[in-house]
C-alpha cells in the first residue's frame, strides 16, 4: 500500500524549503550577533554593519541556489 | 548610555550596494553575452532580467536595512529577518509569474541569478577585507593632498 508518493514537484518544493530554512537560521544568528556588537561598541558600528550586509547577502546565496533548484526541477 | 539606533548619517550599505552596482555593469553585457551563446536570444534575455533581479534584490535589502538601522536596532534585526523572507517570497513571485513567458530561459535565468550575485559579492568581499584591514587603502572622495595628509598626522 503506498501511503504518499513525491512527485517532481513535490521533490522541488521539499529543496526549495530546506533551502531556505539554513539561510533563515543564519541569517538570524548573523543579525543576532551583529546587533549584539553594535550596542556593545557603536562607535564599531560601520565596520559591523558593512560585515553583516555581506554576510546576509552571502547567507542569501544559499537560498537562492535552493531557489533556482526548485525551478529547475520543475521544468 | 546603551545606544537604541544606528548612529546618524552612517549608511555603510548603501555604499557597498554602489559599488556592487558599478560592478554589475560591466558583468551584465558579459552574463548576457554568454546566455545569448548556450541558449539564443531567450537566453539573453532571461540573464538580462537576472542580472536585474540581483540588482533589484540587492538595492532593496540594504533601502530596508538603512531605513530600519536609523529607526532602532531591534527594527533592524527584525527588518533583516522579515526582510529576507519578503524578498525570497518576491523573487519567487515574479520567476512564477515570468516562467510561462514564451521567451524566458528558465536555466539561463536561474543560473545567471546565482552566479551574478555570488560573482559581484566575491568581487567585493576581495575590496571590503582590504579595506577593513589596512584602511588606508580605502579610497576618499576627495584625492588626498599634502595639506591632508599633514593635518591627519
Amino acid at each position: 500500500m503506498i501511503l504518499a508518493e513525491i512527485t517532481d514537484t513535490g521533490l522541488a518544493a521539499l529543496t526549495y524549503g530546506i533551502g531556505a530554512l539554513g539561510p533563515g537560521i543564519g541569517i538570524g544568528y548573523l543579525v543576532g550577533q551583529a546587533v549584539q556588537a553594535m550596542a556593545r561598541q557603536p562607535e564599531a558600528a560601520g565596520m559591523v554593519r558593512t560585515t553583516m550586509f555581506l554576510g546576509i547577502a552571502f547567507v542569501e546565496a544559499l537560498a537562492l541556489i535552493g531557489f533556482v533548484v526548485f525551478f529547475l526541477g520543475q521544468a | 548610555m546603551i545606544p537604541v539606533a544606528a548612529p546618524a548619517g552612517e549608511a555603510p550599505e548603501y555604499e557597498l550596494v554602489g559599488d556592487l552596482l558599478r560592478k554589475a555593469l560591466p558583468v551584465a553585457p558579459v552574463a548576457v553575452a554568454v546566455a545569448a551563446i548556450f541558449a539564443g536570444l531567450d537566453g539573453a534575455l532571461s540573464a538580462g532580467v537576472g542580472v536585474a533581479l540581483v540588482a533589484g534584490n540587492l538595492l532593496l535589502a540594504a533601502a530596508s536595512l538603512v531605513w530600519a538601522g536609523r529607526i532602532s536596532l531591534g527594527l533592524l534585526m527584525g527588518v533583516a529577518l522579515g526582510g529576507y523572507a519578503v524578498r525570497i517570497g518576491l523573487l519567487f513571485l515574479i520567476v512564477l509569474l515570468l516562467q510561462d513567458l514564451d521567451w524566458i530561459h528558465l536555466p539561463s535565468l536561474g543560473l545567471t541569478l546565482v552566479i551574478t550575485h555570488l560573482g559581484l559579492l566575491f568581487w567585493e568581499l576581495r575590496y571590503v577585507s582590504a579595506s577593513l584591514a589596512h584602511p588606508g587603502l580605502k579610497p576618499t572622495t576627495a584625492p588626498a593632498t599634502f595639506a591632508s595628509k599633514e593635518r591627519a598626522q
